[in-house]
């Protein structure tokens, strides 16, 4: 396994780690040279020339969608009119095989802190929310203590570092449900209603919470900002072996020999992480298939292992980069079963607005289900393929569902026998379809 | 006991109204104010009752069905009485290939209960999450606020038993 060797220059998110591997509380934080990028921005920065500097600097959102920070950030409504908006940190982290923005936050609070302060400098906030995740109690309490600690050493609060700027960081702790990762779905739970997705338009930059101006980063996101002021956009850019700039939490999980996470430059290939860092497979095991970055990510198989991870070379290959967050799929895992799992879970998460979502998923688990034990129908596995296109891009409210599908559609893609199969066991049972209507004996 | 529990003079203390006012005046409106008011009454009593619901709606001054509307939804806020000690085991992708279905049923019978139920005697309640974020020390389970990661059913049991 690779030595890992983390200094300022090559690994900006995670350099400030010491040998244990504690919390870095103000203190240490400070010391190492935290809060001087936020201090340079406030002093010497226009907000506009920030909004630039990301732009310039490439960032992409690191929550799994990719898209630019800085577009997004333009996005917002500059109208001098308004003097109220928001910036939400979207903690938020539920996706199964991820479990990134959960570490940044309890090793290394303060970056997120700095991040979101400067960020809300240049988007002209005062109050911004932590939407964190109700099950992250350890990452509460230390977020807690960190704002705690800023506030103390002044960074948050009224006329900071002696302008006549105020800022104020409010943790918000949720209470369940994946759907809240969804960016208007948070605008909801955050004013205290289901967390149902919003139509769009208007955008959150536009009408978001309580109405008002609204900018959703990822936590990730988010922590980058600092180190961008801080080193400049050139350094920023070099850091990367791909056209995305910038390093990546990266990690793998599975039956490997050191599941982890590291902090990688866009471009390493996924055999290289696998390999030198998670130390490859556990012995007698291979890979047969694998995701990229969560569980709403369409599954590759071995033959894609070399592919560099950045977003345009993973989504050449037929998948997401998702949050990079990569998960090893052995050859003893049956994938049908594999993939009733993962349905099983969309369908339990499923907010329930929309109908192809809502009744779908538990169709596509109920038929799965059956092909598991042998008693499936004659087409079930066409049946599947439907629904997949069905539940696909563009049909449903909100991009959960054709997240939902992706691992189904590509599992029936490159492990095609592997269904068929279970069919051939079953004793088919022939029932008689009525146009129109659907059987109801899955239930 | 759920008799008991079920019981309709209900009262907040004056602790809890305390604590759920400074919240709602801390929040930009009070129904942004409501999933932490509902935290607030379940951590004291451990579930939210019809009566607790009535009462909250009524200090955040917000009509009660725009509580149970929130209070249906999320997942962790419970409407039905439930054990001193919650058990999550994560039933999440990482964890499946780990063998939480094992878990599953380990629990199921060690507590002779079903995923969804409570022990009779209140101790224990049982109930899937997904994934807890700790997927590289997988498989894991959450024991009401802690998380308990590369487990064994052996580890387990013996957990369970420093929970009383
Ligand atoms: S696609 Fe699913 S999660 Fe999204 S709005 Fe529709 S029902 Fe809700
Ligand atoms: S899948 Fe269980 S902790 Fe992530």
């Amino acid at each position: 396994m690779k030595k890992i060797l983390r200094t300022s220059e090559t690994h900006p998110l995670t350099w400030w780690l010491n040998e244990n591997q504690d919390v870095v509380w103000i203190k240490e934080y400070k010391k190492k040279g935290g809060y001087l990028a936020f201090e340079k921005a406030i002093k010497s920065i226009a907000p506009s020339e920030i909004i630039k500097i990301v732009k310039d600097s490439e960032l992409r959102g690191r929550g799994g969608a990719g898209f630019y920070t800085g577009v997004k950030w333009s996005l917002m409504s500059t109208d001098e009119n308004i003097n109220i908006r928001y910036l939400l940190c979207n903690a938020d982290e539920m996706e199964p095989g991820t479990y990134k923005d959960k570490f940044l936050m309890e090793k290394i609070p303060h970056q997120l802190i700095e991040g979101i302060l400067i960020s809300s400098l240049a988007l002209r906030v005062s109050r911004s929310y932590i939407f964190l995740r109700g099950e992250y109690i350890r990452a509460e309490n230390i977020l807690r203590q960190a704002i705690s600690e800023a506030k103390k050493y002044g960074y948050i609060g009224n006329n900071v570092f002696g302008s006549n700027l105020s800022f104020e960081i409010f943790l918000h702790s949720g209470a369940g449900r994946y759907i809240c990762g969804e960016e208007t779905a948070l605008i909801n739970s955050l004013e205290g209603r289901r967390a149902n997705p919003r139509f769009k338009p208007p955008f959150p930059a536009s009408v978001g919470v309580w109405g008002k101006p609204t900018c959703i980063n990822n936590v990730e996101t988010l922590s980058n900002i600092p180190p961008i002021i801080l080193n400049g956009v050139q350094w920023y850019k070099n850091l990367s072996k791909s056209l995305d700039t910038g390093t990546k939490i990266m990690g793998f999980s599975g039956k490997v020999k050191n599941p982890g996470l590291w902090e990688l430059p866009f471009g390493i290939t996924a055999r290289e992480i696998l390999e030198d860092y998670a130390g490859g497979m556990n012995d007698g095991l291979t890979l047969k298939a694998w995701q990229p970055g969560g569980a709403s990510t369409e599954f590759l198989t071995y033959e894609h292992i070399d592919i560099p991870m950045d977003f345009s070379s993973v989504s050449r290959a037929g998948s997401r980069l998702g949050t990079a967050l990569a998960m090893a799929v052995d050859n003893t895992v049956n994938m049908v079963s594999l993939v009733r799992n993962i349905e099983e879970f969309f369908s339990r998460e499923s907010c329930g607005w929309c109908t192809p979502c809502r009744d779908g998923l538990p169709w596509i688990v109920f038929i799965l289900r059956d092909l598991e034990k042998f008693k499936g129908h004659k087409d079930d596995v066409k049946l599947l393929e439907e629904l997949c296109y069905r539940l696909g891009p563009g049909k449903t409210f909100c991009a959960h569902a054709p997240g939902a599908i992706a691992p189904l559609r590509s599992a029936i893609k490159y492990f095609r026998q592997e269904f068929d199969s279970c069919l051939e066991s079953s004793q088919i049972i022939n029932i008689k379809f009525i146009k129109g209507v659907q059987p109801n004996n899955k239930i | 006991m759920l008799k008991e529990k079920l019981n309709d003079t209900f009262e907040l203390s004056n602790d809890e109204k305390q604590d759920i006012l400074k919240h709602k005046n801390y929040y930009e409106s009070s129904r942004a104010s409501s999933i932490e008011a509902l935290k607030i009454v379940q951590k004291n009593r451990g579930w939210i009752s019809k009566r607790a619901l009535y009462e909250i709606a009524k200090i955040l001054e917000i009509s009660a069905s725009d509580l149970e509307e929130i209070a249906t939804f999320y997942s962790q806020i419970f409407r039905k009485p439930v054990g001193r000690n919650i058990i999550r085991y994560c039933d999440s992708v990482v964890c499946y290939m780990y063998g939480c279905e094992n878990i599953k049923s380990f629990l199921e019978k060690r507590l002779d209960i079903l995923i969804g139920e409570t022990t009779k005697d209140f101790r224990f309640t049982l109930l899937p999450t997904c994934c807890l974020g700790s997927c590289d020390k997988a498989p894991v389970i959450m024991i009401n606020d802690r998380v308990y990661s590369n487990l064994t059913l052996q580890l387990i049991a013996e957990l369970l038993e420093s929970y009383r």
